[in-house]
C-alpha cells in the first residue's frame, strides 16, 4: 500500500483545485441574480412584437402593429386609455406594466417558420423581451410559440385560427384570445344549413398548412353533421398567388358549394378567381353555387372588393359591434389611424392588455405568475362579452360572430355585417376532443 | 499531414482570431446606448453567421472551383436538418447523432442529384438543381406532411415534442446538448457599459467552422483542386486530354453537400426546428448571393458574404420608424419626417432593397466580391511605395 502525505501546501493546492471545479457550472451559466429569463431591471420593460411585414399575410401584420403601437401608449398611459376603461379588471393603472414605462421592438416573421424564430430570438437575446406576441400565421404561431417555451418567456398569440396552437402543439407559456377552427365549424354550420339547406355537396379549397388542415376538417365535420357532403378536398402552398388552376376542377365536379379556407391575399385572389370563373353565377343540381369563406376579415373583405358581397363566414370581432368596448377601441383606433381596427388588430390589442394585467394582478414578470394569472382568469369590456382563459389548454372561450359581404356597403370599410353571435356555449368543446388531443401543455418555463 | 503554405496559416489564424473573439467584436457599442441596434454580437446572429459561412464555403467549393453554378444547395440544408431533428425525436437531444446523420444523409442525396444533374453544364445544369431543389421543397412542404404521414410537418416545420420517443434521453437535458453541455448555455461578460455574450452553442459552431475552413484550404491546395479549377478553365480541353472529368465533378458536388447538410445540421442543433422554407429557392438563390457578393473562388469570402447578409435581415430588418424617429429627434420637425419617410423605404421591410442596390453596387465595381474591394484597398495603400509587387499581389489574392 502507498502512503499518502497530505502536506499543507498540497491540500490548499488540491482545494484551490477542487474549489474551482465545483465554482465552474456556476461562472459558466447566467448570473444566479436574475429569478427569471430577461427581468426587467431599469426603469422599462420590453415587449416583442413579431408580427409578418412581408408575405401573403403582410397585411394582417401592419394592422396588427397599429394597435400594437395604440396599445402601448395606453399603458404608459397616453392617448385615451382604449379599451382600458372598458376592460373588467382594473388592475392596469396607466403607469406601464408594475410601474416600468413599456417599450417595444419590432420584427418581421416573413411568413415563415424560420424567419420568425430568428426574429424571436433576436429579440429575445439581443433586446431582452419577457414577453413575445404575434404571428398571423398559426404555422408561425406554433413555431414562435414552442421557441418561447424553451427560452422560458411569454407567448402571447396573435392572428393564429389552427385549432393546434391550443391542441396538439399547445404549450405552458402560450396564450392564445383568437378563436379557432372548430369553433368556426361549429358557429358557421348551423347558419349554412338554414340558408343553403342540408344536401349540398362541398369542395374545398385549403392552405396546406396546420391552420388550413384543421379548419378543413372542422368545418367538413361540422358541415357533414348537417347533412352535408364533402367532394373533394385540394390542398394549395401557401404561396400560391395565382389560383386559376385549383379553380377551375371545381366547375367540372358536381360541387355546389365551394369552401375557401385561405386566409389574408390567399383568399383575396382564390375567392377573386373564383369569382372570374363565374361560379356564383352558376346553377348545380338545381342549387345556385354558393361560396363560403369560414374565416372572415375585414381587410381581406376590402381587398376582395365587390366579390365577398352575400359570402359567409365567422370572425372573432368585428368593428361595428355596439358594446362599450369596441366602441371605445374604435374610437380611440380610428382617431390615431384615421380607419376602423380589423379583428386582427383587436385581438392583439386584447392579448397586450391582457399580459400587461395579469402582471399587474401577479405582481411580477416570471412567466409561471404571469401563466397563473392568466389561467381561468374571466374578464369582459374587450368586445367580446365575457370572455374565459381555460386554465387546461390556455384558449379563450367568447361568443363567435357569424357575418356576411355587405350587399350594400355605406364606404369601404364597412363590408360586412354581422349575421349572429353564436353563444360561447355552441362553441364549446372538451379538452380532450379528438380535434386537439394529442397535446401535452407541459409546465410553465421560466427560462432560468 | 497539417502543413499549411504560410499564406494560408496566417489565413486561417486570422479567420480563427475573429471567430472565437467574435463576441467581442461584434459588440462595439454600449448596450444601453442608442447605437446597440447595430450591435451583432448576441448568439443567434452569430451562430446564423458561422452556419451560413459553412453553408458558404462549401458552395464555393463546387461554384468557385469548378465553375459549376447549382441553384439546389438549399435541398442538402434542408435535408440536414430534417434529418438532425429526427435524430432529436428519436434519440436524445445529443448533436452528435444529429450531426453525424444530417452530413450523411446530405451527402447520398448530393450523390443521387449530382449524378443526374452533373451530365449536364452550364445552364442546364443549374436548372436541373433548381427543379430538383424545388421538387424537394414541394415533396417536403406538402407530400410528406399530410396528417397521416408526417415526415416533415410541412409548413409548421418539424419539431421535437414532449411526446416523442427519444429512446436514449433518459434523464439528459431537454435541450440541444453537446454530452450534458446545453448549446443555450451563455455567460455574460459585463465590462463597464458592454455586455457580452459568449454561448456554447456558439463555439461549437465556430470550432466547425474552423474545421471545415481547413477542409477547404486543404482542398484547393490539393491536386484534386487543381483539377476542379482545371474543369473551371476548360473542360473540353480537359476532356481532349483523356481525362474523365466526371468523377471529380461529382465529388466536389458531394462535398459541398456535405457542408451544407453540415450546416443544416447544425442549425438544427442550435435551434431544433426544421422548416421547409429552408430548401426553397430563394434560400439557394441566398448562398449563391452570399458566396458572389464576398468573392467567388476565394477562400474567405463566403463566409464575409454569409455575414453581410445575415447581419442585414437580421439588424436591418429589425429597424422600425419609431427607431428612426428616435435618432432624427434632435432635428426640426419637418425635416426630421422627410429624413425618416426616404429612410423608411430601406429599413424595417424594406431590408431587401437596401441589400440589393449593395449587390449592384458590388458587382458592378467589385467584381471580385468583397474581397476585391479589400485587395484593392491593400494596393492602393503599399502602390506608392513598391508598384510591382502590388501587381503579384492582387495575382495570389485572387484565389484567397
Amino acid at each position: 500500500m502507498s502512503e499518502i502525505k497530505a502536506t499543507r501546501r498540497g491540500v490548499l493546492k488540491s482545494g484551490i483545485v477542487l474549489g474551482a471545479g465545483v465554482a465552474m457550472p456556476t461562472v459558466l451559466t447566467r448570473p444566479a441574480a436574475a429569478a427569471y429569463m430577461n427581468e426587467p431591471t431599469g426603469s422599462s420593460v420590453t415587449l416583442g412584437f413579431n408580427v409578418p411585414q412581408t408575405g401573403p399575410y403582410a397585411d394582417e401584420g401592419a394592422d396588427e402593429l397599429r394597435a400594437y403601437k395604440l396599445a402601448v401608449e395606453h399603458l404608459n398611459g397616453g392617448g385615451d386609455g382604449g379599451m382600458m376603461n372598458t376592460f373588467s379588471s382594473k388592475a392596469l393603472k396607466g403607469n406601464g406594466i408594475l410601474g416600468k414605462k413599456v417599450e417595444y421592438v419590432t420584427g418581421d416573421t416573413q411568413t415563415k417558420s424560420d424567419a420568425a424564430r430568428a426574429s424571436a430570438k433576436s429579440m429575445i437575446e439581443k433586446d431582452g423581451v419577457v414577453m413575445v406576441t404575434g404571428g398571423s400565421s398559426s404555422g408561425v404561431a406554433i413555431a414562435v410559440q414552442g421557441l418561447c417555451q424553451e427560452a422560458g418567456i411569454i407567448f402571447m398569440a396573435g392572428l393564429t385560427h389552427s385549432n393546434d396552437t391550443t391542441g396538439k402543439d399547445k404549450k405552458a407559456n402560450g396564450f392564445r384570445h383568437f378563436f379557432n377552427g372548430y369553433m368556426s365549424g361549429a358557429a358557421l354550420a348551423p347558419v349554412l344549413e338554414k340558408m343553403y339547406g342540408s344536401d349540398r355537396r362541398a369542395y374545398h379549397l385549403t392552405a396546406d398548412y396546420t391552420w388550413g388542415w384543421t379548419q378543413q376538417e372542422s368545418i367538413a365535420k361540422a358541415t357533414e353533421g348537417k347533412g352535408w357532403t364533402t367532394v373533394n378536398n385540394v390542398l394549395t402552398p401557401l404561396a400560391t398567388t395565382d389560383f386559376s388552376s385549383y379553380v377551375a376542377p371545381v366547375l367540372n365536379s358536381d360541387a355546389d358549394v365551394l369552401v375557401l379556407n385561405h386566409y389574408g391575399g390567399n383568399m383575396i385572389n382564390s375567392l377573386t378567381s373564383a369569382v372570374q370563373f363565374g361560379l356564383r353565377d352558376k346553377m348545380v343540381n338545381n342549387k345556385n353555387f354558393e361560396i363560403v369563406v369560414p374565416l372572415y376579415s375585414r381587410l381581406m373583405a376590402r381587398g376582395a372588393g365587390e366579390n365577398v358581397k352575400g359570402i359567409f363566414g365567422s370572425t372573432n370581432w368585428h368593428w361595428s359591434l355596439p358594446d362599450a368596448g369596441s366602441k371605445a377601441f374604435v374610437k380611440s383606433f380610428g382617431e390615431a389611424y384615421g380607419f376602423p381596427p380589423s379583428q386582427a388588430a383587436h385581438t392583439v390589442y386584447c392579448q397586450t392588455l391582457l399580459y400587461a394585467d395579469a402582471c399587474e394582478r401577479a405582481g411580477t414578470f416570471n412567466p409561471c405568475g404571469v401563466a397563473e394569472a392568466l389561467e381561468g382568469f374571466k374578464f369582459d369590456g374587450l368586445g367580446n362579452g365575457e370572455t374565459e382563459y381555460r386554465a387546461e389548454d390556455h384558449q379563450c372561450f367568447k361568443d363567435v360572430l357569424v357575418v356576411k359581404g355587405k350587399e350594400n356597403p355605406t364606404s369601404e370599410f364597412d363590408v360586412l355585417e354581422v349575421v349572429e353571435v353564436t353563444p360561447r356555449a355552441q362553441v364549446e368543446y372538451a379538452v380532450d376532443h379528438p380535434m386537439f388531443a394529442g397535446g401535452d401543455l407541459g409546465t410553465c418555463n421560466p427560462g432560468a | 499531414m497539417f502543413t499549411l503554405a504560410k499564406n494560408d496559416k496566417l489565413l486561417l489564424v486570422i479567420v480563427a482570431f475573429f471567430t472565437l473573439l467574435a463576441p467581442i467584436i461584434l459588440n462595439p457599442f454600449p448596450t444601453e446606448s442608442a447605437m446597440a441596434q447595430f450591435n451583432a454580437g448576441y448568439p443567434d446572429l452569430m451562430q446564423r453567421f458561422v452556419i451560413f459561412g459553412i453553408f458558404a464555403v462549401g458552395f464555393n467549393i463546387l461554384f468557385g472551383l469548378t465553375g459549376y453554378l447549382s441553384f439546389g444547395h438549399a435541398a442538402f440544408l434542408g435535408v440536414g436538418s430534417y434529418a438532425a431533428v429526427w435524430m432529436f425525436k428519436l434519440l436524445s437531444y445529443n448533436i452528435v447523432p444529429a450531426m453525424i446523420l444530417s452530413v450523411v444523409i446530405a451527402g447520398i442525396f448530393a450523390l443521387i442529384m449530382g449524378f443526374i444533374c452533373l451530365r449536364r453544364s452550364g445552364i442546364y445544369f443549374s436548372i436541373l438543381t433548381l427543379a430538383f431543389a424545388q421538387m424537394s421543397f414541394a415533396i417536403a412542404y406538402s407530400v410528406l406532411s399530410n396528417p397521416s404521414f408526417n415526415l416533415t410537418n410541412g409548413e409548421t416545420g418539424l419539431q421535437v415534442y414532449n411526446d416523442d420517443p427519444q429512446y436514449l434521453k433518459g434523464d439528459g437535458p431537454s435541450t440541444t446538448h453537446l454530452f450534458g453541455l446545453e448549446m443555450r448555455e451563455t455567460f455574460t461578460l459585463d465590462i463597464g457599459a458592454w455586455a457580452f455574450q459568449f454561448n456554447v452553442g456558439y463555439y461549437i459552431c465556430a470550432i466547425f467552422l474552423l474545421v471545415a475552413f481547413y477542409i477547404a484550404i486543404r482542398i484547393f491546395r490539393s491536386p484534386f483542386g487543381l483539377m476542379l479549377k482545371a474543369i473551371k478553365t476548360n473542360q473540353t480541353r480537359l476532356n481532349y486530354t483523356g481525362l474523365n472529368s466526371k468523377p471529380y465533378t461529382l465529388f466536389a458536388f458531394v462535398i459541398s453537400g456535405m457542408y451544407a447538410g453540415l450546416a443544416g445540421g447544425l442549425l438544427a442543433s442550435m435551434d431544433p426546428l426544421a422548416g421547409a422554407e429552408r430548401m426553397q429557392w430563394t434560400a439557394s438563390g441566398e448562398v449563391v448571393l452570399m458566396t458572389i457578393l464576398g468573392g467567388a473562388g476565394t477562400l474567405v469570402g463566403p463566409i464575409l458574404g454569409a455575414g453581410f447578409i445575415k447581419y442585414f435581415e437580421n439588424i436591418f430588418s429589425k429597424i422600425n420608424d419609431s427607431v428612426l424617429h428616435s435618432w432624427f429627434s434632435l432635428l426640426p420637425d419637418g425635416l426630421e419626417n422627410a429624413i425618416v419617410w426616404v429612410l423608411h423605404f430601406f429599413v424595417g421591410k424594406g431590408w431587401h432593397l437596401t441589400l440589393g442596390l449593395l449587390f449592384m453596387l458590388v458587382v458592378i465595381f467589385l467584381p471580385g466580391g468583397l474581397v476585391d474591394g479589400g485587395t484593392r484597398i491593400y494596393n492602393w495603400v503599399r502602390k506608392p511605395r513598391n508598384p510591382e509587387p502590388a501587381e503579384e499581389g492582387a495575382q495570389a489574392s485572387t484565389d484567397q
